[in-house]
């Protein structure tokens, strides 16, 4: 009596393995596609850009003529908005890290900021964009201004910076601090002298990636009421602003009208896609430098 | 003598700034506290300024008139109609759209970096991933408005210039990155004790990872999936830019729709002025938004952590 008929076996065999094998490949063009969606995209700005990204383009203000357009305006109030949603997230961000892994008691309060700050970080910007024209643009009156904006991006991207610098505390030996203690410093001494420098560059990483998201979110500027006009080049925290997405915005609506302002959105993504190129490079040379092993 | 003397200065000037120092050691903690509970004050300030103005906007229009009818005309001067429907058919119509790219193209980059690749291959593609991940989502309305729509009315002809497929492929395409990289790291969580159990008996990888290691890593893969559906109904460029302001009931794709997001945008930078009952439907429409996420992401919690096989 035969319990194995190779035949059976070897037919099942073969189709087994071939559909592993096509399978495979399917898995691969699968994972390709991002990769070509990601060329196709850059293409097409790449080629909608071309004759239009110059040092004028840099330099003019904006203007309703499409060759005279620049983006001056736009790359100002972005470089404002920075200027507050760096200091006030890290500030906010490192402190909370800070209490949470160094001085709250793991109980209801930790569990509940912590659970708090997880479920911030899936509420969508468009929402932190109605907190903001609520609390920062209406009841405290800044009115469009650069504060008003910025203070909303801070808060949206809080929870990045809270968790990039919780990892970062977390991962500073234990013996170090003992050996602070040892010598006889205070609680805050060792974090402020020990813990902080070691956590600090996995706290500026995750900063840059904060400022980052912060430097491309459109919908919450979009709901403070952020115009794309000519307006003042901002000089201070209360002036009127307009941002780099806000141009990009305006002008991809404005495409169906004239058939320029394509062009000009293209060349806009193309200076904001370098500098969120730059920061991230920032980012991953801090990571490498400065990761010490303990 | 005069070294003793200065040692006693030196134990004086010690206590003086031990003084200093206990009052800090007190006070710091409270500084760091309250930094912390900003993140407390925005969640109740989001809360409040969403229910405060719902309640407001529930007072005008009843609560079956905006869950129970089909017509939705904010800023009509004659009878305005306040029916969140449309908006909701809008929002999941293109978020199925947005899942039925991300899920199995999602799922398949993750089987293949965590099943397939060989690590060189995982280092080199990983980044491009993150990078996409990484694109604004204003690049990404760009890319819907200016090349797909364009792309796919070539394909189909009654595509209006304004719909929900486009903007619901791209939002796709936006999504992978997440349901790839959350899944992959479920199945790299997988002991490989089981993958080489399997293997022994004979299965072949693609049995493996169908029969062990996504059965394995499920609560992690579905929790990857209800993420994705949270970041698609809370997406906004992309919609506002590319899926038009239709507010008609319709579950026609090749047509305009409205999702909740682009109408909080449309009535935020339209005319509605402060006060008006257009005005507080926008509170209620972001309230309903809020609920939605929020449950999404408790729900993601919660599959992975009840669900969880640990090995």
């Amino acid at each position: 009596m035969k319990y194995i008929d190779l035949d059976t076996v070897n037919k099942r065999m073969t189709t087994r393995i071939l559909i592993n094998k096509l399978v495979k490949y399917l898995f691969l063009a699968a994972t390709l596609f991002g990769l070509i969606v990601l060329a196709v995209l850059l293409y097409r700005v790449f080629a909608d850009t071309i004759g239009w990204l110059n040092l004028d383009f840099l330099t003019n203000r904006l203007s309703t003529i499409p060759e005279n357009a620049g983006i001056k305006g736009a790359i100002t109030g972005t470089l404002w908005l920075m200027l507050i949603v760096g200091p006030v997230t890290m500030i906010l961000g490192v402190g909370t890290a800070v209490y949470l892994e160094e001085y709250a008691k793991r109980g209801r309060l930790h569990s509940f900021i912590q659970t708090n700050i997880n479920n911030l970080a899936g509420v969508p910007s468009i929402v932190f964009g109605l907190l903001g024209l609520t609390v920062f643009v209406r009841v405290l009156g800044f009115g469009t201004s650069v504060i008003a904006g910025g203070l909303t991006m801070s808060l949206l991207v809080l929870p990045i910076v809270v968790v990039a610098a919780q990892e970062a505390i977390r991962s500073v030996p234990g013996f170090l601090r003992e050996a602070s203690f040892g010598m006889g410093a205070t609680k805050w001494q060792t974090i402020k002298n020990i813990v902080l420098p070691a956590a600090l560059p996995g706290i500026l990483t995750g900063t840059i990636l904060a400022l980052s998201r912060a430097i491309g979110e459109t919908a919450p500027l979009v709901a403070l009421g952020i115009p794309a006009l000519l307006i003042p080049i901002p000089s201070g925290i209360f002036d009127n602003f307009t941002a780099l997405p806000m141009q990009i915005y305006y002008w991809t609506l404005d495409s169906v009208l004239v058939d320029e302002y394509a062009n000009l959105a293209a060349a806009t993504i193309l200076v904001l896609l370098i500098i969120l190129f730059l920061m991230n490079s920032v980012a991953i040379i801090l990571r490498n430098k400065f990761q010490k092993r303990y | 003598m005069e070294k003793a003397i200065s040692v006693k200065a030196m134990i004086e000037e010690k206590k003086s700034k031990a003084g200093i120092r206990r009052i800090t050691e007190k006070v710091i903690p409270f500084i760091l506290f309250l930094l912390a509970f900003v993140s407390v004050l925005t969640t109740a300030g989001i809360i409040s300024t969403l229910v405060y103005e719902t309640v407001l906007f529930f007072r005008e229009v009843s609560f079956t008139e905006f869950f129970g009818t089909t017509e939705l005309k904010p800023l009509s001067p004659v009878e305005p109609k306040f029916s969140i429907l449309p908006l909701l058919t809008g929002t999941i119509m293109i978020s199925l759209v947005a899942m039925a790219v991300a899920v199995p193209v999602g799922l398949a980059t993750a089987v293949f970096l965590s099943e397939y690749a060989s690590d060189s291959t995982r280092k080199m593609l990983k980044p491009v991933l993150e990078v996409l991940a990484g694109i604004p989502t204003i690049v990404y309305g760009f890319f819907a408005f200016t090349f797909v729509t364009p792309v796919l009315r070539e394909l189909i002809p009654g595509l209006q210039a304004t719909n929900a497929l486009s903007p619901g492929i791209v939002m796709g395409i936006m999504i992978i990155p997440m349901v790839a990289s959350l899944s992959e790291d479920a199945m790299n969580s997988v002991p490989n004790v089981m993958r080489e159990g399997a293997l022994a008996l004979g299965s072949t990888k693609l049995e493996v990872t169908l029969r062990v290691v996504i059965p394995a890593a499920i609560s992690g893969i579905i929790a990857s999936f209800v993420l994705g559906v949270s970041r698609a109904i809370g997406e906004t460029m992309i919609v506002t830019i590319a899926s038009g302001s239709s507010k008609n009931l319709t579950f026609d794709l090749t047509q305009s729709m409205q999702t909740m997001t682009a109408y909080i945008v449309e009535v935020t930078s339209g005319d509605a002025a402060s006060g008006t009952t257009a005005y507080y439907s926008l509170y209620a429409v972001a309230f309903t938004l809020f609920i939605f996420t929020l449950l999404m992401n408790l729900l993601a919690r919660y599959i992975s952590r009840r669900y969880r096989e640990v090995y």
